[in-house]
């Protein structure tokens, strides 16, 4: 998506449809088909975080000025290698913004369908701790979420300066 | 290195075009803003669809893909890749073709050599200045050694000096590696002082081709006339040897010193651009070449100005940058100083 101009016209209408769909909106679904264990969690983490990602990965790779895709063709370098030496580089900005914003928005949605729907994790034990009116618990748990999305949000900042910063 | 050849090239914009660039030549394609020049470089680099042939040496390339042609193509914003340093810039397409390391710390090393950027090496595009990211593209698109090098307008943002100078490189760099190249430019001066040869291209069609005398002094239409700027020929009464090379010849009043070798001159060549103007009287005693005009007629094109003056008897065509026209404030009717560059003016 991005580069073939043939795939990104076959899935982009699919993935148009299924982008605007709430990852929580996924949860009966997932629950009927994947029963409550580990597996739900992490299925709902990829949904919610992929389309995302897809999305702004795919355009990164459109932005990317086609002239620098001239200037590789003219040095005699093929369209695969120019996919990996240029165009996805040069498309790595667009990627941590995606990254980046995924990073809280997946601690955000499975907090939220741990209070309503799985039984283990931080959210359901704010459900739980929230019936014994303790109100120290919840305080922690909301710190401990804070803290988490941060900590990943400053770790893609981190490779991104580490990938980008000398040449941005 | 091979000669390049196009046969019956046609496009959107190019119309049954054929062109011969020879073996080591360095050919200047120019033409104003949206002639096709940009687009015939595209065609030979194989980047956009054409109708007819292109050869390098004998061999049509038509149905190589641009990657496969050996071109050097130095495009006109470079586009430098931001991510890699001077280095990894120049040595991009050799590591890509998989050559060994020792070969290419190798190349790389003669490329910043030979382009005087030794210094720039660990650097990124974003901290070059102008001139020193024209010499990392030229030294990338010279990587690999290519058949032919094509230049559309490499020195367009440089400003006039840096530009100059560069000019003077470049058509070094070329004579010594032989390289058949094409360079397109709608600057006259910087095709006058580079071509081999120029061919003047407008609306899609090579208008003339031929030295740079022969474009500015005999101009084959009026297309070409117009463009390059009509030269001011004068007749000349007589004229008289003042030794070494040197001739007095009167026209029209005028008296001008021309250098010749003292055969009767029977008329001078200028061309518009090789006057200066000047609104107060130019420091000096010497008159040599110097004369009072009157401002008949401004023609504003773009980019540059084209004057009208009345000296003597004699109507002389004068062409200077609209930069420098905008600070003069001249006006039609005005007095102005003109002088004649004795090395420009062509005895015929």
């Amino acid at each position: 998506m991005g580069w073939n101009r043939v795939t990104d016209k076959a899935l982009n209408p699919i993935i148009s449809l299924i982008y605007p769909i709430p990852a929580l909106g996924w949860l009966p679904l997932l629950m009927l088909w994947l029963g409550i264990g580990e597996i739900l969690p992490i299925t709902i983490i990829f949904i919610c975080s992929f389309f995302p990602i897809l999305y702004n990965t795919a355009t990164g790779i459109k932005t990317v000025d086609k002239h620098y895709i001239q200037v590789a063709k003219s040095l005699g370098v093929s369209d695969g290698k120019i996919l990996t030496t240029v165009v996805i580089p040069l498309a790595l900005p667009n990627i941590f913004t995606g990254l980046k914003l995924e990073s809280g928005m997946a601690w955000r949605v499975i907090i939220a369908a741990e209070m309503v729907a799985i039984p283990t994790g931080i959210g359901a034990l704010m459900m739980k701790v929230e019936s014994l009116m303790r109100i120290d618990i919840i305080i922690v748990c909301l710190i401990v979420l804070s803290l988490m999305c941060f900590l990943f949000e400053r770790v893609f900042i981190f490779l991104e300066v580490k990938l980008t910063g000398r040449w941005r | 290195m091979s000669s390049i050849k196009l046969k019956n090239i046609s496009n959107y914009i190019c119309q049954n075009i054929n062109l011969e660039v020879i073996d080591r030549e360095l050919l200047v394609l120019l033409g104003a803003n949206g002639a096709g020049k940009s687009t015939l470089l595209n065609i030979i680099a194989g980047l956009i669809d054409y109708k007819g042939t292109v050869f390098f040496g004998s061999k049509p390339v038509d149905k190589l893909t641009v990657n496969k042609r050996r071109i050097g193509y130095l495009f006109q914003d470079l586009y430098l890749f931001p991510h890699l340093d001077v280095a990894s810039n120049i040595a991009y397409a050799l590591r890509i073709k998989s050559k060994m390391t020792e070969e290419i710390k190798l190349r790389v090393k003669e490329l910043l050599r030979m382009l005087k950027i030794e210094h720039l090496s660990y650097r990124y595009p974003k901290e070059l200045s102008g001139g020193e990211k024209q010499r990392v593209a030229l030294a990338r698109a010279l990587a690999l050694s290519p058949e032919v090098l094509l230049l559309d307008e490499p020195l367009s943002s440089l400003d006039v000096q840096s530009s100059k100078y560069l000019r003077t490189e470049l058509k070094q760099l070329q004579r010594k590696l032989g390289i058949t190249t094409i360079y397109v430019t709608h600057n006259l001066t910087e095709a006058e002082e580079m071509a081999d040869r120029i061919a003047i291209i407008e609306k899609g069609n090579i208008e003339q081709i031929g030295k740079a005398e022969e474009i500015f002094f005999s101009p084959k239409n009026k297309k070409v006339f117009e463009f390059i700027g009509a030269p001011n020929i004068l007749n000349c009464d007589d004229c008289h040897m003042l030794g070494r090379g040197i001739v007095e010849v009167n026209c029209g009043g005028l008296s001008v010193i021309v250098y010749d070798k003292g055969r009767r001159i029977k008329k001078i060549a200028l061309l518009p651009r090789d006057i200066y103007v000047s609104e107060i009287k130019p420091p000096g005693h010497t008159n040599v070449n110097r004369f009072k005009g009157t401002i008949t007629d401004i023609n504003i094109i773009s980019e540059i100005v084209r004057l009208r003056i009345k000296v003597g008897k004699n109507n002389l065509l004068v062409e200077l940058p609209y930069h420098i026209f905008e600070g003069m404030n001249l006006q039609i009717g005005d007095e102005v100083f003109l002088i004649l560059k004795l090395r420009k003016i062509k005895a015929l």
